[in-house]
């Protein structure tokens, strides 16, 4: 898909690095592919407005940035629960399709590679529901 | 005395001290949070980061060309 990916937290880069070799390492068996960005300030938290001013970290906010530097999605937890990676790689893979696409094609509810798209143009107005079933959201 | 804390992904409120420059900085924090909105550019920054046993400095703007996954979380060692 050959996305950058980018962490970032309050943690120092030291801090990381010891994470890194003690810990997530043992957990994938090598080190942390992309880069672990330090915001010791929380200055790039505040920019992105996920940074908790009462505890002082960051929440789990994720965003999606396009080649051209534009935001396409974003997503941002509290701090008690996890992420879902396939649904952040099935949102890239939908705004790549689009922007491959030049928007002729977009994605409809629970799309999946492999999966229909839809084409929009004057044909498809009020006629989405010939075109694609409500099911369809639902399916592998 | 203090008493021990249980490590988890939430971490309790600081009790920070109240210093009054707080007041006036407010009004520009609000006014960077409503600036995130999709389909408007990311916020660039440059700052350092471990990667595959070095540091480096890294821009967001120099990733232009490339689609970006920008994670954010709580902190190292947290455990979710």
């Amino acid at each position: 898909m050959g996305a950058e990916v980018l962490s970032v937290s309050v943690d120092s880069v030291f801090v990381h690095k010891v994470w890194n070799d003690i810990e997530l390492s043992k957990m994938i068996g090598h080190d942390i592919p992309f880069m672990m960005c330090s915001d010791q300030d929380g200055s790039i938290g505040r920019a992105y407005g996920i940074y908790d001013e009462d505890s002082g970290v960051e929440t789990r906010g994720r965003f999606i940035i396009d080649p051209d530097g534009i935001i396409q999605g974003f997503e941002v937890l509290t701090p008690p629960v996890g992420r879902n990676v396939s649904e952040s790689l099935r949102q890239l893979q939908a705004f790549q399709l689009v922007r491959a696409t030049g928007g002729a094609e977009v994605t409809p509810s629970g799309w999946k590679p492999g999966k229909q798209t839809l084409k929009p143009g004057t044909d498809l107005v009020g006629n989405v529901w010939k075109a694609w079933k409500v099911e369809q959201a639902f399916e592998d | 005395m203090p008493e021990e804390s249980k490590p988890g992904c939430q971490r309790p409120p600081i009790q920070k001290m109240n210093v009054e420059t707080d007041i006036s900085t407010e009004p520009v924090k609000e006014a960077k949070k409503s600036m995130i909105r999709v389909g408007k550019p990311a916020p660039n920054f440059t700052t350092r980061a471990f990667h595959q046993g070095k540091f480096k400095n890294i821009g967001l703007s120099e990733l232009k060309g490339k689609w970006v996954i920008l994670c954010f979380y709580p902190g190292d060692f947290t455990f979710v």
